[in-house]
C-alpha cells in the first residue's frame, strides 16, 4: 500500500459559457501523475474549451483547479507553461512564414540565443527520435512535420502535463504509431498525459483512463482497456448506436462521372497541384477519397465543382459530356453540385439568409432568376423546403446562416444541394465538426441520393465515415490518387500507407536531409 | 456589477439605422464643446453649421445643389465598397469626366441643339468610366489594390485639368484667365424650378438613387456585388466571377463620379476652371459610409454633408467661424459612425459573480 | 557632373519625410494593421511643427510635439480598430480627413510665415563644401531617418520583440493561443507608425518649404504607403525605394528651373510624374512576384480574442 498521492491536475466544478451556449456544465476531472488519461466526446462536447482553460487562454466563469494537491488559478498561458502544462493544438498555432526555429523560441518564455536554442531542439529529436530540420521555414512542411514543431514546443518545457488536442486527424496510420512510442515513453518518465480525441480505437490503444464528455457534463469515467468501442460510443452519444440503412447491395447503373488524368497545376504560392487525376463513377454508387489532409483535397473539389477549370474539356465528363473547361454555373446546369469543406464563407455566406444562401448555388437550376431579376419567393419557398426536410433547427428562411450551429448549418447545406437532385454529387468533409446525430442524417441522405440514381464523390479525413458509407475507395496523396478499390476487400493497413505516400520515404529522406 | 461584450449572434439592425442618427447628434455635441474649450464660439458655430441652413427656407435650394453631386459619387462608391472594391480617387474621375464633358462642349460651343447636353453628359459618363479602367485592369491582371491606383490617378487628374485650363483650352476673351469660355445655353444645365438656382441635376440625383436602389436590391447583379464583398470563395462557388465584379465596381462608381463631374461643370460652373476639384469625390465617401452604403442612406446622409458645407460658408460669414473647421465636423461623424457599427456586432451583457452556475437568460443592455 | 552634387543635396532630403513615414508604416503593417492615415498624420506634424517653431523657435520641442500629436491621432485611429474592430480602411481614410481638416484650421494663423530651417550639425567647411557636403550637409532629420532604416531592421530581424510583433503580424490566433496580447503590440506599433509620421511631417517646415501653406504634403502620405509595399516589407529595400522616388521629385525641380525641362513636357506633366512613376512600381512589383506576396498574412484583419 502506498500514501495517496496528490493528482498530478484536479478541475472540480468548472463552468464555461458562451453566448447560447453553456459549453462546461460542473465538469470534474481527475489525471494521475504519469498516467495516459482520455478525454472523450464527440465535436462540440466541450472539450477544447475545458482543455483552453487548463492551458490558460481562457478562465473559467466557476470551479477550481488544483495542481499536485494545491488549489491555483492558471491566468495566462505563461503561467501553464511555468507550472508544466504543455499543450500541442489541434490547428497549429504556428507562424507560417517563419522558420521551426522561430516558432520555438516564440514558443518558450525563456531567452535562448539561437545557438543554444538548436542545440536544445536537436537534443530533444533525438531523444525521441524525431526528425526535423530547424531552418526551414514553416509553410514548406507538411503537415506531420508541423506537428512535430508543437511537440518539440512542448517537450522543451519538460512537461509534467502534457495536453494533445485531436493530434491523430492530420496523421497516418503508421505516424500514429510512432506518436504512440513518444506518448508512452513520456508516461514512463512521469509525465501526465491528458488525450483529448473521438478516435475510440486509438484511445483503447493508448489511455489507461477516459472522461467522457457529453453536452458540456460528464457522463462517465471508464477505463477503456476494459470497455468495448460501441460502449464508449454509446456514452459519447448518448443513444444507442442505429446501424446506417444500407441497401446490402446497390445496383450501380452505367458511368455517370468520369474522371481522366485530371490535371491542374497548383494554385497560389503553396497550393497542391493535381496529377493525372482519373477514376470513375457509375449511378447509385458513392465513390470515397481518403487522405491525410493537405495533399490536394480541396484542389481536387475545386477542379470538379468548376471553380477552378480544366485546360482539357475531356479531363471530366458527366454522363458522356464533356464539362472538364465548364466553369461552375454551366456545370451546375449540367447536373453537378458541390459541397466543399468549408462552411463559413465558402459554402455558404455567414452573413446572408438561409433563402439568400439557396440563391447562391440554386439559382440557375430553381428559376429564382429571371431575366436579370430575382425571384425571392422561389428562393424563400425552396429554402422552408429545404429546412422541413432535413429538420434543421432554424427559425425560418430569414435566419442568417452564421447563426446556426455547425451541424443545423451543414445539414441546410447538404439538403440545398440534395434537393436540386443533382446527377452528380461531390462533397469534402461532410460531417467535420457536426454533431452525430445530424451527422447520421447526413449519411442517410447521401446514401439515399445514391439510391435515386446519382453518382456521390466524398472526399474525406475520416477513415471510419469513408468505409461505412462508400462502396469504392481510392486514396489522394501529393495530388495523386491510388487507383480505386472496393470497400467490402479494403486493406487498412495497405491504405495507411497509401495516405502516408506510396514513396513515402521521400518526406523522411528530405527531412534527413539537414 | 461588470459588464463586458459579446458578439451578437445577427447584426442588430436597430443600431444599424440608429447609429448614423447618433453619429450626427453626438457630433454636435462634442463639435460644440470641444470648439467652445479651444476658443471659439462653439454652439454657435454647430447652430450654423447644422441648424441655420434649415430654419431659412431660402438656403433649401443650395442644400440641394450641393448635396446633388456628393450623392450621385456616393451611390457609386457605395456599390463598389459593398464588394471590397475600395475606389478612394472617385475625385479623379469626377475630374476627368468634367474635362471630357468640356471636350464635346468645345467641339459644339458654336452649335445649338437639344442633344448637345445629353452628349456632354454621356461625354462624363465615358470619362469617368475610363479613368477608372485603368485601376480596374491592374487590379485584375496585376493584382495591385486599387486603393493607391485610384488616388495617384486622381492627382495625376488635377494635373492634366491645370494643363488644359492654363493651356490649350484658355479661353481667348478672358483676358489671360485661365478658364475655358463660358458653356453656351444649350450647354448649360437648364433650371428646374423657376426663381431658383435648382438645376436638372438635382432631376438627375433622384433618378439614379432610385435606380441604383432597384438594381441593389432587386436584381442578381446586386446580390452578386453583396456576395463578393461578404465572402469572395462563396461568390467564386457560386459561379460568380471576381474580375467582373471588380471591373463593374469601378466602372460604375467612375461613370457615377464622370456624371456627377459634368453635371457640376454645366450647372453650377458653367465653364472649367483650376478651382473645380472641390473635393466631392473624398466627402462622398464619408456620405457612403455614413448612408450604410444605401441608396436611401445616401440621399440622406448627402444632405446633412450638404448641411455642413453650406452652413460652414454661413458660420463663416455671420460668427467668422473657420470654414476648414468643417472639414473636422465631418471626420467625428465618420469616426463615430465607424465606433458605432461596433454596437452594430456587439451587446453589453452583465457579469454574474462566480457563484453557483445556473443556465438562466441574463439580462442585457443596449 | 556638376550636377550630380546638387542632385544628391535635393533628393535625399526630398526622400526624407516619405523614408520616415515608410518606415513607421512597414512597422504598423508587420504588425498586422494597415493605417491610411500616413497624409492625415504628416499634416498634423507639419502643423504643429510650424506652430512651435513659430511660437518657440526650438526646433527638438517642436519636433517632438509634432511626433506626439500625431501619435495621439494614430490612437484615435488604433482605438477604433483594435478595440472596436472598426473597418481598418474606412477609419484610415477619417484620420486622413481628420488630420487634414485640423491642420487647415490650425495652420491659418501661421500661413506663410517663415520656419527657420533645421540646419547641418556639422561645422560649417563640411556642411557646405561643394563636394563633402554631400556626406555632411544635411539636416539632421535625415541623419535620423538613415539610423532609423537599421534601427526598424535591427529590431525587426533581431530582437526578441521583434519577432513577437512579426508574429503578431503572421498569425494572430496562434500568437494569442501562446500568450501574447496581440491588442497591446499592435497598439505600439500603431503609435511608433503616428510618431513617425509626425516627424516625416516635420520635414516640410524644417527642411524642404520653410513656412506652412495648406496641402503642404501634397499627397507625399499615399507614396510612402505605396512604398512599403515596394520594399515587399523589408527596410533597406524601402531606403532605396524612398530615395529613387526623390530622384523623380529631383527631376521636376530642374526641369522647372532649367526651362529646358518644359520644351518636353510640360510643367504639369513633371508634376504629375510621381504620382505615374508610383504606379508603374506597383505594377512592375506585382509582375515580377507573380503569385507569392511577402505581405503579413494578418494585413488589415481585425483581431477579436475569444475568451
Amino acid at each position: 500500500m502506498h500514501t495517496a498521492v496528490p493528482y498530478r491536475l484536479e478541475l472540480e466544478g468548472i463552468v464555461k459559457r458562451f453566448p447560447g451556449v453553456l459549453a462546461n456544465d460542473d465538469v470534474t476531472l481527475r489525471v494521475k501523475p504519469g498516467e495516459i488519461h482520455a478525454l472523450l466526446g464527440e465535436n462540440g462536447a466541450g472539450k477544447s474549451t475545458l482543455v483552453k482553460m487548463i492551458a490558460g487562454i481562457m478562465q473559467p466563469d466557476a470551479g477550481t483547479i488544483s495542481w499536485n494537491g494545491q488549489r491555483i488559478e492558471i491566468h495566462n498561458p505563461r503561467a501553464a507553461r511555468r507550472l508544466g502544462i504543455g499543450m500541442v493544438f489541434q490547428h497549429f498555432s504556428l507562424f507560417e512564414a517563419l522558420t521551426v526555429l522561430e516558432n520555438i523560441a516564440l514558443g518558450l518564455d525563456a531567452r535562448l540565443s539561437p545557438r543554444e536554442l538548436e542545440a536544445r531542439v536537436r537534443e530533444v529529436l533525438k531523444q525521441y527520435g524525431l526528425s526535423l530540420d530547424p531552418h526551414r521555414i514553416v509553410s514548406t512542411l507538411s503537415v506531420g512535420e508541423r506537428q512535430r514543431i508543437e511537440i518539440v514546443r512542448a517537450l522543451l518545457l519538460n512537461p509534467t502535463l502534457l495536453i494533445m488536442d485531436e493530434p491523430t486527424s492530420v496523421l497516418t496510420p503508421q505516424e500514429v504509431e510512432q506518436l504512440f512510442v513518444v506518448l508512452r515513453q513520456l508516461a514512463q518518465e512521469g509525465c501526465s498525459i491528458l488525450y483529448i480525441s473521438h478516435k475510440l480505437h486509438e484511445i483503447k490503444a493508448l489511455c489507461e483512463t477516459a472522461t467522457i464528455l457529453r453536452g458540456g457534463k460528464v457522463v462517465a469515467e471508464c477505463d477503456p482497456r476494459r470497455e468495448t468501442s460501441k460502449s464508449m460510443a454509446e456514452l459519447m452519444i448518448g443513444a444507442s448506436l442505429r446501424e446506417i440503412n444500407k441497401t446490402a447491395s446497390r445496383q450501380h447503373g452505367h458511368q455517370k462521372l468520369v474522371v481522366n488524368r485530371l490535371t491542374l497545376p497548383g494554385h497560389g504560392h503553396f497550393g497542391m497541384p493535381l496529377r493525372e487525376i482519373s477514376f470513375t463513377v457509375r449511378a447509385g454508387e458513392i465513390f470515397g477519397i481518403a487522405g491525410v489532409a493537405g495533399n490536394g483535397q480541396n484542389a481536387l473539389l475545386l477542379a470538379l465543382s468548376g471553380e477552378a477549370p480544366a485546360e482539357d474539356a475531356d479531363a471530366i465528363t458527366v454522363d458522356g459530356e464533356r464539362v472538364g473547361r465548364l466553369a461552375a454555373k454551366e456545370r451546375r446546369l449540367k447536373g453537378m453540385a458541390s459541397v466543399p469543406e468549408e462552411r463559413n464563407g465558402h459554402a455558404a455566406v455567414p452573413e446572408f439568409t438561409l433563402a439568400d444562401n439557396s440563391i447562391l448555388t440554386g439559382r440557375d437550376r430553381l428559376g429564382m432568376v429571371v431575366s436579370g431579376l430575382l425571384r425571392p419567393k422561389i428562393a424563400r419557398d425552396y429554402t422552408g423546403k429545404v429546412i422541413s426536410t432535413f429538420s434543421v433547427k432554424a427559425l425560418g428562411h430569414a435566419s442568417t446562416a452564421g447563426s446556426l450551429s455547425g451541424g443545423n448549418l451543414q445539414k441546410y447545406i447538404m439538403g440545398r444541394e440534395i434537393l436540386q437532385k443533382p446527377t452528380v454529387l461531390v462533397v469534402s468533409q461532410p460531417t467535420w465538426g457536426v454533431d452525430a446525430g445530424a451527422a447520421a442524417a447526413i449519411h442517410q441522405a447521401l446514401i439515399d441520393l445514391a439510391a435515386a440514381g446519382s453518382a456521390i464523390v466524398v472526399i474525406s479525413q475520416d477513415l471510419d465515415e469513408l468505409l461505412s458509407l462508400c462502396d469504392t475507395l481510392a486514396v489522394i496523396n501529393e495530388g495523386r490518387l491510388s487507383p480505386a478499390m472496393k470497400v467490402a476487400e479494403a486493406d487498412i493497413h495497405k491504405i495507411g500507407l497509401l495516405m502516408g505516400g506510396i514513396h513515402g520515404e521521400t518526406q523522411q529522406e528530405a527531412a534527413h536531409a539537414v | 456589477m461588470r459588464f463586458k461584450f459579446e458578439k451578437r449572434p445577427e447584426a442588430s439592425t436597430a443600431m444599424l439605422y440608429l447609429t448614423p442618427v447618433v453619429a450626427v447628434i453626438v457630433t454636435m455635441v462634442l463639435g460644440g464643446v470641444i470648439f467652445s474649450l479651444l476658443g471659439f464660439n462653439g454652439f454657435g458655430a454647430v447652430r450654423e453649421i447644422f441648424l441655420s441652413p434649415l430654419i431659412n427656407a431660402y438656403k433649401w435650394q443650395d442644400l440641394a445643389v450641393k448635396a446633388a453631386p456628393i450623392i450621385i459619387i456616393a451611390v457609386g462608391l457605395s456599390i463598389g465598397f459593398r464588394a471590397n472594391v475600395w475606389n478612394i480617387g472617385a475625385e479623379g474621375q469626377y475630374i476627368v469626366g468634367a474635362i471630357a464633358g468640356t471636350g464635346v462642349a468645345l467641339l459644339t460651343h458654336q452649335m445649338s441643339g437639344f442633344w448637345i447636353l445629353p452628349a456632354m453628359m454621356l461625354a462624363g459618363v465615358l470619362g469617368g468610366m475610363a479613368w477608372a479602367s485603368v485601376p480596374a485592369l491592374l487590379r485584375t491582371r496585376y493584382q495591385v489594390n486599387e486603393i493607391l491606383t485610384t488616388l495617384m490617378l486622381s492627382y495625376v487628374s488635377i494635373q492634366l485639368l491645370n494643363y488644359l485650363v492654363f493651356g490649350p483650352w484658355k479661353s481667348p476673351t478672358s483676358f489671360g484667365q485661365p478658364q475655358t469660355v463660358l458653356f453656351s445655353s444649350s450647354q448649360a444645365l437648364p433650371y428646374i424650378i423657376p426663381g431658383t438656382v435648382v438645376q436638372a441635376n438635382v432631376i438627375v440625383t433622384l433618378v439614379v438613387v432610385l435606380v441604383a436602389w432597384f438594381v441593389m436590391s432587386r436584381s442578381v447583379f446586386g446580390f452578386q456585388i453583396r456576395v463578393v464583398g461578404s465572402a469572395p470563395q462563396a461568390a467564386r462557388h457560386g459561379g460568380f466571377s471576381a474580375d467582373r465584379t471588380v471591373w463593374f465596381a469601378l466602372l460604375v462608381g467612375g461613370g457615377l463620379a464622370g456624371l456627377a463631374g459634368i453635371l457640376e461643370a454645366a450647372g453650377p460652373f458653367g465653364r472649367l476652371v483650376p478651382q473645380f476639384p472641390t473635393g466631392y469625390g473624398f466627402t462622398a465617401i464619408i456620405v457612403a459610409f455614413l448612408g450604410r452604403l444605401h441608396p436611401a442612406g445616401i440621399l440622406v446622409a448627402g444632405l446633412v454633408l450638404a448641411l455642413t458645407f453650406v452652413g460652414g460658408e454661413m458660420a463663416q460669414t455671420t460668427i467668422a467661424f473657420p470654414f476648414p473647421a468643417v472639414g473636422i465636423f465631418q471626420a467625428m461623424m465618420l469616426f463615430l459612425l465607424l465606433a458605432g457599427d461596433f454596437f452594430v456586432r456587439y451587446r453589453m451583457v452583465r457579469v454574474r459573480p462566480q457563484t453557483a452556475p445556473a443556465a438562466a437568460s441574463r439580462p442585457e443592455t443596449a | 557632373m556638376d550636377l550630380v552634387v546638387p542632385i544628391i543635396m535635393t533628393l535625399i532630403p526630398a526622400a526624407t519625410p516619405i523614408l520616415l513615414a515608410a518606415l513607421g508604416e512597414l512597422v504598423a503593417e508587420k504588425s498586422g494593421v494597415l493605417n491610411l492615415g500616413v497624409e492625415g498624420m504628416m499634416l498634423t506634424g507639419a502643423v504643429v511643427t510650424a506652430a512651435v517653431m513659430l511660437i518657440t523657435g526650438n526646433v527638438w520641442l517642436a519636433i517632438l510635439c509634432a511626433a506626439l500629436a500625431a501619435a495621439t491621432a494614430s490612437l484615435i485611429f488604433g482605438f477604433l480598430t483594435l478595440s472596436l474592430s472598426a473597418n481598418q480602411v474606412a477609419t484610415g481614410l477619417a484620420l486622413t480627413i481628420l488630420g487634414t481638416g485640423f491642420s487647415s484650421l490650425f495652420g491659418q494663423p501661421f500661413t506663410g510665415k517663415a520656419v527657420p530651417l533645421f540646419r547641418s550639425p556639422f561645422p560649417p567647411e563640411l556642411a557646405t563644401h561643394p563636394f563633402w557636403s554631400v556626406i555632411f550637409g544635411y539636416s539632421p532629420l535625415v541623419y535620423f531617418s538613415l539610423f532609423m532604416v537599421v534601427a526598424v531592421w535591427w529590431f525587426l530581424q533581431r530582437s526578441r520583440p521583434g519577432l513577437v510583433l512579426r508574429a503578431v503580424g503572421e498569425s494572430d490566433i496562434s500568437a494569442h493561443s501562446i500568450g501574447y496580447s496581440v491588442i497591446g503590440v499592435r497598439y505600439m506599433a500603431v503609435a511608433f507608425g503616428g510618431a513617425m509620421a509626425g516627424v516625416a511631417g516635420a520635414c516640410y517646415p524644417l527642411m524642404l518649404t520653410p513656412q506652412w501653406v495648406e496641402r503642404l504634403t501634397s499627397g507625399r502620405g499615399w507614396i510612402a504607403l505605396a512604398l512599403v509595399v515596394f520594399a515587399a516589407w523589408r527596410p533597406f529595400r524601402l531606403l532605396a525605394g524612398a530615395y529613387l522616388f526623390g530622384l523623380v521629385m529631383t527631376l521636376e525641380v530642374y526641369a522647372k528651373a532649367s526651362g529646358g525641362g518644359f520644351r518636353i513636357l510640360p510643367s504639369e506633366a513633371w508634376a504629375a510624374l510621381p504620382y505615374l512613376a508610383t504606379i508603374l512600381v506597383l505594377v512592375l512589383i506585382s509582375m515580377r512576384r507573380s503569385g507569392s506576396t511577402s505581405a503579413p498574412a494578418c494585413l488589415g484583419k481585425p483581431f477579436v480574442p475569444t475568451t
